[in-house]
């Protein structure tokens, strides 16, 4: 049993060849899940339906007055586009990819709590896949690590065991940012002493990792230290996506519009020629 | 009845619900002292029925906590098959020990446990880096009274025939 045990780690650690094993056990204790999440979202439910209309005639004024802003704005950033496109074309380069979101809610369950990770509610069949981004209305959350039927679980940014190829807004220096298993704390590693980041800068996806879209905001810098006789600096930054308060995320299908290929679908389905490996 | 090796009703029903007390959602801002419940409902039944519950119901038991806690496939699994072994081996001695003393015991086969599981993560080089990673084994002793009593509760009023 003990050896049945270790084999299991070993195969879970360096194959991948347990992800069906993984998802059939999901798959079984998924209700062990729901059956936790569904009293507490009940409990929020109740909350809010017992919020007093004035908030509610509050929060209506506040959103509209923010839809319409962001509508304005919307309709200059299409005409931008449409810009960027024809430009892009005379450039001869690449178009840049479409993208398309779906809202997913976190499910109230704790983690192993010296990792960083979240459940979702939604699972493959939503479409979603391993290794999807996941962002808020902020930034950058963190990447989905397996998908199940109906659930998956995604692997923030804070994670210890996260890394993430950003670029400077500034100056364009590129770097990659690491979790430190602190939801509040980034490091971005490997950037020598002579490079020009300050405090303030904004850390945006650089896309060169090939799983998250470029451009996304991730962190902004928090402090810059120089340490006397180490290669590197030593830079922390706090993440812009709040990580550890939102009920609610975002998942990122990428659709390249050269190619014209649909937004992934399922597993079962996918077109083997057409598949990256990860 | 007796002598069956059947798993009764009561004895999945209290693990389920053990796995469902491991990933409800702490007060935010708490350290993670959460009991192993899963792991003290075990001990229980392993004692209690040592020829029904055994290791390969702690190595399912610890299977299905490892994919809700998002962990290495087996971790727990082999942890948790260990200490139903462990607390087999020791079923006729716990009995007769009053509570006090089963609290120590079960202080040791929950640390036990706890090394087990921090193995694979220190080879797969993520170690959890910080002595709360062992306060469960302080709060899984302290609530142990309250397992007992419960789960011998449930016991006696369903699974008296049984042994």
């Amino acid at each position: 049993m003990v050896l049945l045990g270790i084999a299991l780690m070993v195969l879970d650690h360096r194959l991948n060849e347990l992800q069906t094993v993984r998802s059939v056990l999901a798959t079984i204790a998924h209700p062990i899940q729901v059956a936790v999440d569904a009293p507490i979202r009940a409990g929020s439910r109740v909350m809010e339906s017992f919020s007093s209309r004035e908030d509610l005639v509050v929060e209506n004024r506040i959103l509209r007055r923010e839809n319409s802003e962001l509508r304005a704005r919307q309709l200059r950033f299409e005409a931008l586009q449409a810009e960027n496109d024809r430009l892009r074309a005379l450039l001869n380069t690449a178009r840049q990819a479409d993208e398309e979101v779906q809202v997913a809610q976190i499910l109230s369950v704790d983690l192993d709590p010296f990792r960083q990770q979240i459940v979702l509610d939604k699972g493959q069949r939503d479409a979603v896949y391993s290794g999807q981004p996941v962002i808020d209305a902020d930034g950058v959350v963190g990447q989905i690590l397996s998908a199940e039927h109906a659930s998956a679980t995604a692997l923030l940014i804070s994670d210890p065991g996260h890394a993430l190829p950003v670029l400077s807004e500034r100056t364009g220096l590129r770097g990659i940012v690491v979790g430190t298993g602190n939801p509040q704390r980034l490091r971005m590693r490997h950037v020598p002493p002579q490079e020009d980041i300050r405090e303030g800068d904004l850390l945006l996806t650089s896309g060169l990792g090939g799983r998250f879209p470029a451009d996304y905001p991730v962190a902004r810098v928090t402090s810059v230290e120089r340490p006397p006789g180490e290669a590197f600096l030593s830079i922390e930054a706090a993440p812009l996506a709040a990580l550890d308060r939102s009920r609610e995320v975002l998942l990122l299908w990428t659709r390249d519009t050269d190619r014209d290929a649909i937004p992934t679908p399922l597993p079962a389905e996918r077109d083997p020629a057409a598949d990256d490996q990860p | 009845m007796s002598g069956g090796t059947g798993i009764p009703w009561p004895i999945p029903l209290s693990l389920l619900a053990a796995l469902a007390l491991a990933i409800v959602p702490l007060p935010g801002g708490l350290p993670p002292v959460r009991p192993e419940w899963p792991a003290l409902v075990l001990i229980y039944w392993a004692m209690a029925f040592p020829q029904r519950v055994g290791v390969l119901t702690a190595f399912v038991t610890g299977l299905l906590l490892d994919v809700l806690l998002g962990q290495l496939l087996g971790q727990n699994a082999v942890a948790m098959a260990l200490v139903a072994y462990l607390s087999i081996q020791l079923h006729s001695r716990l009995r007769v020990y009053p509570v006090w003393q089963q609290m120590i015991v079960v202080l040791v086969l929950i640390a036990l446990y706890k090394l087990v599981a921090l193995w694979p993560q220190g080879l797969t080089g993520l170690p959890p880096g910080s002595v709360w990673y062992w306060a469960p084994v302080l709060t899984s002793a302290l609530v142990w009274p309250l397992v007992f009593v419960l789960l011998r509760g449930a016991r006696k009023r369903w699974l008296l025939h049984l042994t």
